[in-house]
């Protein structure tokens, strides 16, 4: 641990340069394209450079992006519990998001609904293609109604079937209506989620918070009196993340209304407008559901961020500041005071080890950012990050909202049009209140993203392909490289730790103040794993290497 | 007593349109799988991106190693006038950036419906020099509407020979093996019982030494492993080829009889006794060699140890599910043994499976339920009305082996919640051996668990 890697007390003239020779490799306009993606972040006073993001997939590059069925199916309904969710596709899509995200739910009865570890599908033929598939989708739909009894099933389409011209939404009509006639009630609705909309899984977020709140959202009034009442957005309990969260806000005395959509349920989604605050943890997933609920409902959103003993803190402190009530925001106080002993002892040792290590973290469209907290806390730096599908507003914060053109590959993704509902929308808060709110800092509906709260000597590159990931890491090496499962093994027979964000490596949870405990430990035991030292048998020898890998640093 | 597959009633619902818990997953992935036994290949999915991304993260947490592939990242512009234009775009980057040797396309439902013409649109790329010398693209169509991965390894390992295979006039006295839809330690192991025998071979497609590789410090892309490009071509001057697995393997080695008049023996895969007997004596005859002692050896150790332990196995009821090719030599291996493989899925469709299945079952003492073309769902559902001791199948099965207290042994594809599947083999008598090893670990184990203090047994 005595010498560091050289390339910690790197310049931002380093990383330029590294970048334009990174940049030699590839043919010239993918170099153009590039260049606008990977960035030196000079984040001065709070205004960073531009970034390229949310555009089209370099063809060939070896992307980390998945797709729109992804974005839809796979991260926003597949972590609700109790509607049937048939994929209509050949077998594949079903298959592989089938169990794959470790979203945990908690039915809370042995008979309760609980349809995630059931993969359903139409699994499309060939005769399907040829003469399309909306007969086979209705017969499936009465088959799961008949099988399950459930209260809501759910379609989604893959590649094909926006193709062959099947209408997903007009079978579910039909099929509702047939089930309604009977006195069955069933709601049924669709997702127009083809893998080929959009440029990545950001797409199907959008369509799956366009469709959820058009058919599901608002359906339930009668909701129990309680106190303190949120919605907790963009959290999807990878690992129980969920779960530690419920726990401490239960334990402030704030009530989650409805959660989008770790360990949630239809219900949930159904009298989400009955909420007084809706919090994002993920902004990019799930923006679009908390802009809509406040035009219509009049529900004021807050970013919030449980990933981080100070970013817990911070969150928590914000929503009692919102409900402004002394005896709310003595309880948060007091749950903090609990809670700060075992994160002080943990640290006190944990940090010895892990202290002036480096990071890069490469995740989807918000941990990227959120995970910094934890790496902070431990006395590491995050000297690159980036996202793989996240927008401009992601990375420079939505203060350049307005300045983002929609451009030919996006603009098919519909932007619904939501009025205040005439009977429900009810504003939160008073003009006075919500100015004085404002006087004392508070911020509503903003994210200042990403790149101002990294330091100039780091890099910030969008859509990170597979060459890159590699060069980053032989040339920098950082003590830990943070992404999925299709890296992790890459990285590690290079000898560098790989922590996998989105699965957490099967571990978890990290959300909260025992969550952060957990990670910790878990960077601990992983930057400090002896098995980095046995990569070279005793009688190898070989001069070049020694003194540049990690292990040998340990 | 269900608690995760709750939802699962014991009574039997004919279901036409719905399919619940796939015993099968779609063609591509099989094609990627196939394409990384060649030496020095990148794979590629010309389709939109999320096929590759799912497909190389399922491969990834199977094997636990890196899985590159490339796609062509289609957008809704090119899925309505075609992905020419991406694909070419494509193969420029990949040569200039990865510098793969080959690059083995093949496609998805998406690329499929629209109706790309790979092969036209490689030549294109061609001809506008994006292919350098000494490189190769070689492409498989494998919509995933029709069969399954199964199908998708066997069209892509029929099109990587298509696209290599060049008979020279000279006969290189090889024996071609296409060893099927198996791990790369059962490839390792085909090989290690063709050289004991001293049989030249070309394996294809290999992926001993690319998906079990080691940790050194060094990532390589393209890692010593694989089938070289060299050898697919010679492949059309063996003297004959050993297909192991009808579904998976067939059609490479009938092209090249069609083709090239190299004869083809299509076999069942290398596993349990009478299997690996069958490929050790056509190898034998095909190569014109005898079997050494060393083989023998195994064998009688392979007799001896199903006939220690034979009194666990008697009688013993077994849920299969998987792969047609795998689950054929299983059940024959299960049956010689006197197990009694009563319920038998798979997702593949492909009515020969009844045959396979009847035949091999027809002088034992039960008539097992099969299906092709079913699912987990349905195979849950027989065990619930007739309850069986042991179930053998993938990850997947767990939930099933969870919520009926019944042990599992994995095997088969994908198993992304053990290790050992990489590095150890299912297939020739030492393959077989580890089987009966799990076998009666797992049985054995469940006996530990359940018998009561005046009869738990010290010794077995």
């Amino acid at each position: 641990m005595a010498t560091k890697n050289k390339m910690v007390n790197i310049t931002n003239k380093d990383l330029n340069d590294l970048k334009e020779e990174l940049l030699k490799k590839y043919p010239p306009k993918v170099a153009r394209k590039r260049a606008k993606q990977f960035m030196v972040n000079e984040a001065t006073d709070g205004n960073p450079p531009e970034i390229q993001a949310n555009v089209r997939t370099i063809p060939g590059i070896i992307t980390m992006r998945g797709c729109t069925y992804a974005g839809c199916k796979g991260v926003i309904l597949g972590p609700t519990r109790d509607i049937v969710n048939i994929t209509h596709g050949p077998i594949g899509c079903g298959f592989y998001s089938w169990l794959t995200r470790r979203n945990q739910t908690s039915p809370q009865g042995d008979d309760d609904w609980n349809f995630m570890p059931y993969a359903f599908s139409t699994d499309m033929s060939e005769n399907d293609i040829v003469f399309g598939g909306e007969k086979k989708l209705k017969a499936a739909i009465m088959e799961a109604y008949e099988l399950f009894k459930p209260k809501a099933i759910a379609i989604f389409a893959t590649c094909p079937v926006g193709l062959i011209g099947d209408d997903i939404h007009s079978v579910a009509r039909d099929a509702k209506k047939e089930l309604n006639e009977k006195g069955v009630d069933i709601n049924i609705f669709g997702f127009s989620c083809e893998g080929y909309k959009g440029v990545s899984q950001s797409a199907g977020h959008h369509i799956a918070n366009n469709q959820i709140f058009t058919h599901v959202v608002g359906l339930e009034d009668d909701v129990p009196e309680s106190k303190y009442r949120i919605n907790m957005l963009g959290e999807y309990n990878i690992g129980g993340d969920a779960f530690v969260i419920e726990d401490i806000l239960e334990r402030c005395g704030i009530t989650i209304n409805a959660t989008f959509s770790g360990n949630s349920t239809y219900d949930q989604f159904a009298r989400a407008h009955a909420a007084d605050l809706n919090c994002i943890m993920c902004h990019r997933s799930i923006n679009y559901v908390a802009e809509m609920m406040e035009t219509k409902f009049g529900i004021p959103w807050i970013k919030v961020n449980f990933i981080g003993v100070d970013a817990t803190i911070k969150s928590l402190r914000k929503i009692a500041q919102y409900f402004g009530d002394k005896e709310l925001i003595e309880r948060v106080e007091a749950v903090i005071a609990e809670e700060m002993p075992a994160i002080e002892e943990a640290l006190a040792d944990i940090r010895t080890r892990t202290e002036g290590k480096t990071a890069m973290l490469f995740v989807g469209g918000s941990r990227a950012h959120h995970y910094q907290e934890l790496f902070r806390e431990m006395g590491m730096k995050t000297i690159a990050a980036g996202y793989e599908f996240a927008h401009r507003d992601d990375y420079e914060g939505r203060r350049v909202l307005g300045d983002i053109k929609v451009d030919a590959d996006s603009r098919n993704i519909e932007e619904l049009e939501v009025e205040a509902c005439p009977e429900r929308y009810k504003p939160r808060k008073s003009e006075g209140e919500l100015k004085r709110l404002e006087a004392e800092g508070f911020e509503f509906k903003d994210y200042e993203g990403l790149m101002p709260d990294m330091p100039e000597d780091t890099l910030v590159i969008d859509d990170l392909n597979q060459y890159e990931a590699d060069e980053l890491v032989k040339r920098i090496k950082p003590d830990i490289f943070c992404a999925g499962i299709k890296e992790k093994f890459g990285i590690q027979k290079m000898g560098i730790p790989m922590k996998q964000l989105h699965s957490y490596d099967s571990g978890g949870p990290y959300a909260g103040f025992s969550g952060a405990v957990n990670f910790y430990k878990e960077i601990d035991r992983l930057v400090n794993s002896r098995v980095w030292g046995f990569m070279k048998a005793p009688w190898e020898k070989n001069p070049e290497l020694s003194g540049t890998f990690v292990w040998e640093n340990n | 007593m269900s608690k995760l597959l709750r939802h699962t009633p014991t009574e039997v619902m004919d279901r036409k349109a719905l399919s619940i818990n796939p015993a099968k997953t779609c063609q591509p992935i099989g094609a990627m799988y196939a394409a990384l036994g060649i030496h020095g290949c990148l794979p590629h999915s010309h389709g939109s991106q999320g096929c590759c991304a799912y497909h190389r993260s399922m491969l990834t947490r199977h094997y636990k190693e890196p899985v590159s592939a490339a796609t062509s990242s289609f957008t809704e512009g090119s899925s309505v006038f075609g992905g020419q234009a991406n694909l070419v775009q494509a193969i420029n980057n990949i040569f200039t950036v990865y510098e793969p040797d080959v690059i083995a396309v093949h496609t998805t439902c998406l690329s499929e419906t629209i109706g790309d013409d790979v092969p036209q649109i490689v030549d294109k790329a061609k001809k506008e020099g994006k292919v350098p010398d000494q490189k190769y693209v070689v492409s498989a169509s494998t919509p995933s509407y029709a069969g399954s991965h199964v199908t998708g390894f066997a069209n892509m390992v029929r099109g990587m020979i298509k696209d290599f295979a060049e008979a020279s006039g000279t006969k290189n006295g090889k024996v071609n093996i296409i060893p099927g839809f198996v791990e790369p330690s059962d490839m390792e192991e085909i090989k290690r019982l063709a050289e004991l025998m001293k049989v030249k071979t070309i394996v294809m497609p290999d992926t001993s030494g690319v998906l079990n590789g080691p940790l050194t410090g060094e990532y390589k892309m393209f890692p010593e492993g694989g089938v070289t490009p060299a050898e697919l071509k010679d492949s059309a001057n063996s003297r004959g080829t050993l297909a192991l697995g009808e579904w998976a393997s067939a059609d490479g080695a009938r092209f090249l009889d069609t083709e090239f008049k190299v004869p083809c023996n299509v076999l069942p895969l290398p596993i349990g006794l009478n299997n690996t007997d069958l490929f050790v004596d056509t190898l034998r005859r095909l190569g014109g060699v005898n079997v050494p002692e060393s083989i023998l050896h195994e064998r009688g150790q392979l007799v001896d140890l199903i006939s220690d332990y034979h009194q666990y196995f008697y009688g013993k009821k077994v849920a299969l599910v998987g792969d047609p090719d795998q689950l054929i030599a299983l059940t024959d291996f299960l049956v010689s043994i006197d197990m009694q493989p009563v319920h038998i899925v798979t997702g593949t469709p492909g009515k020969m499976f009844y045959k396979r299945i009847e035949e091999i079952t027809k002088d034992a003492p039960f008539t097992p339920n099969m299906k092709e073309h079913g699912d987990m769902f349905l195979l849950h559902q027989w065990i619930k009305n007739e309850p069986v001791d042991l179930i053998m199948g993938n990850t997947y099965c767990k939930y099933i082996a969870k919520d009926e207290d019944i042990p599992h042994i994995r095997h088969g594809f994908p198993i992304i919640d053990r290790v050992g599947h990489q590095y150890f083999p299912t297939v020739g008598y030492r393959g077989a051996m580890r089987l009966l090893e799990k076998i009666v670990d797992a049985l054995l184990s469940r006996l530990d668990r359940d018998n009561p203090v005046e009869s738990f047994e010290l010794v077995y």
